[in-house]
């Protein structure tokens, strides 16, 4: 059964500052807890803000270091979760789920990645 | 664009709601075989009207409400209820009233719904078939398939049990009292099994059919998110996750085992190690709990020469006294015999020599063939693997022991 990996985006600068409301969380958990009942939800997280990040690069030989806020990426990974499902199908229903309990004001963008099995 | 209006979107909700929906009017019309037929009326109304009416909003709210309206309709025209009952075999006095009340909880309807596939009145083949169907979602083909029998096959074990738990009149619930534990214990020998099957392969040409290893994972991890307070319901949760860990690992890419010993480490699922290990905190010292801290030996050890043999040979032994098996018993002579030595393990061995449960068993001759190899009695080791190779099923475990009788033929004289 294949795991996919789902990255959500969202825009730090025009997310709302409060974060999200107790509505959305409580929706949130759950449907959280809904699909760790399936069996479906191996892993999932929420990320700090990326003003707590660092990004390190490897180039020409090279490292070098960038401290956050990366705002000159619109839109940053804010949190993860692991599925395992069926199918692409399935767990790409799960994700609509997830995006759909957010208030219309918010944009979210789930990247859904199958992980490559070796 | 997510396409929700394909037709793999709309696989994917039924496969998502079905138990749910299943479970939900099993408790309206306390019939399983009657449920299963409601839900998927619902299923195929969803499929004539979503075309022309667009899907609806929320599709899985809209196939229980349609699946649960068909129930109490259903119940309600009694007549048409009690042809229903006649054409499975049942007058109206054995039916208990039906409850009409909304579902309160769907998690209870589930957990009735797990119990009742799994109650002991239906034979371990059909408990497997029906837990598939009814709450792995799978479809009769998809399970044939699985367990490497015909589609008719599977079709007819799912109507005789049904057939069966109606005749018996297995009530829609969750046991208590005395009865729960022995229940419970069926319902975790039919994910065991269920896994089993996937995990080492009795039959047929592969060595792991990791899909049947997934959908037992999945259904232990529903049963573990319903029963939280079970101690052995983590143990086996546990047990699975730990040992779907290593499931790449164990055949090499062109099908062949491959032993424990030789297993690439770093391709073990940490992912999956973690949550067996989590999930090992809540276990308890049945049966599969101990078996997963045997499991979670072999996971922890960063390489095969790390393994803590003697806590292992330890552990079988209280596995020994939980639940006596000879295959146990033949598992903790291998884990003595890594601690103290070929001879000790042998000793073991020996003494399940005329154990009757073992008489057709691989693994009895095989153990004691790598035990003489490590001693260099390596004329009756070879003896040992190819009488083991005589009676494994499995082609690829075949070709494994017959290569370990050949590799010291020249030199075994």
């Amino acid at each position: 059964m294949p795991r996919y990996l789902s990255m959500i985006r969202v825009d730090e600068q025009n997310a709302p500052p409060e974060g999200p409301s107790p509505e959305l969380q409580e929706r949130m958990g759950a449907l959280f807890e809904e699909i760790t009942r399936a069996g479906v939800m191996l892993d999932t997280a929420g990320l700090t803000p990326t003003s707590e990040g660092t990004r390190i690069t490897w180039s020409g030989g090279a490292l070098s270091y960038t401290d956050g806020p990366f705002t000159e990426t619109k839109e940053v990974v804010g949190g993860y979760a692991i599925l395992q499902a069926k199918n692409k199908a399935e767990a790409l229903e799960w994700t609509k789920r997830f995006l759909e309990c957010h208030e219309a004001f918010w944009t979210v963008t789930a990247e859904l990645r199958e992980i490559a099995e070796p | 664009m997510t396409p929700t209006g394909d037709s793999a979107a709309v696989d994917a909700l039924v496969r998502i709601e079905y138990p749910r929906i299943v479970a939900a009017v099993a408790h309206v019309v306390r019939d399983l075989g009657i449920a299963e037929e409601l839900a998927q009326d619902a299923v195929v109304e969803a499929l004539e009207t979503w075309p022309e009416s667009g899907v609806p909003d929320n599709p899985g709210a809209w196939l229980m409400v349609t699946a649960r309206r068909r129930a109490i309709d259903l119940v309600r025209r009694r007549e048409i209820y009690a042809r229903k009952l006649v054409e499975v075999g049942r007058s109206l006095v054995d039916v208990p009233p039906p409850d009409l009340r909304e579902a309160d909880d769907i998690d209870d309807d589930l957990l009735r719904l797990i119990f009742t596939a799994c109650h002991p009145v239906l034979s371990p083949t059909s408990r497997i078939g029906l837990t598939l169907r009814l709450l792995g979602g799978l479809t009769t083909e998809e399970i044939a398939r699985a367990l490497l029998v015909s589609e008719s096959t599977v079709a007819q074990r799912i109507v005789r049990a049904k057939r069966t738990l109606a005749r018996a009149g297995v009530p829609f619930e969750v046991p208590r009292g005395p009865d729960r534990s022995a229940r419970l214990s069926s319902v975790l020998e039919v994910i065991y099994l269920i896994f089993n099957e996937g995990y080492s392969a009795t039959s047929g040409d592969d060595v792991v059919r990791p899909a049947l290893c997934e959908d037992a994972l999945r259904l232990a991890r529903t049963l573990e998110a319903l029963i939280p307070d079970e101690p052995e319901v983590h143990g086996l949760a546990a047990l699975l996750e730990l040992q779907a860990s290593r499931m790449a690992t164990r055949a090499d890419a062109g099908g062949r085992p491959v032993l424990l010993a030789d297993q690439d480490r770093s391709r073990w699922n940490r992912l999956l190690i973690g949550r067996g290990l989590k999930a090992l905190l809540q276990a308890g010292d049945g049966p599969y709990s101990v078996q997963a801290s045997i499991a979670a030996c072999h996971a922890t050890a960063v390489r095969y020469e790390d393994t803590d043999w003697a806590k292992i040979a330890t552990l079988y032994g209280l596995l020994m006294r939980v639940e006596f098996s000879p295959v146990v018993e033949l598992n903790r002579a291998v884990a003595v015999s890594m601690s103290d030595g070929p001879e000790a393990g042998l000793a073991l061995v020996e003494s399940l020599a005329d154990e009757p449960a073992l008489a057709g068993y691989p693994w009895l001759p095989s153990v004691r063939g790598d035990l003489l190899e490590r001693m260099g009695r390596l004329a009756e080791a070879r003896a040992e693997f190819e009488r083991a190779a005589l009676l494994t099923r499995n082609a690829r475990e075949r070709e494994l022991l017959l290569a370990r009788a050949g590799h010291f033929g020249t030199e075994s004289t």
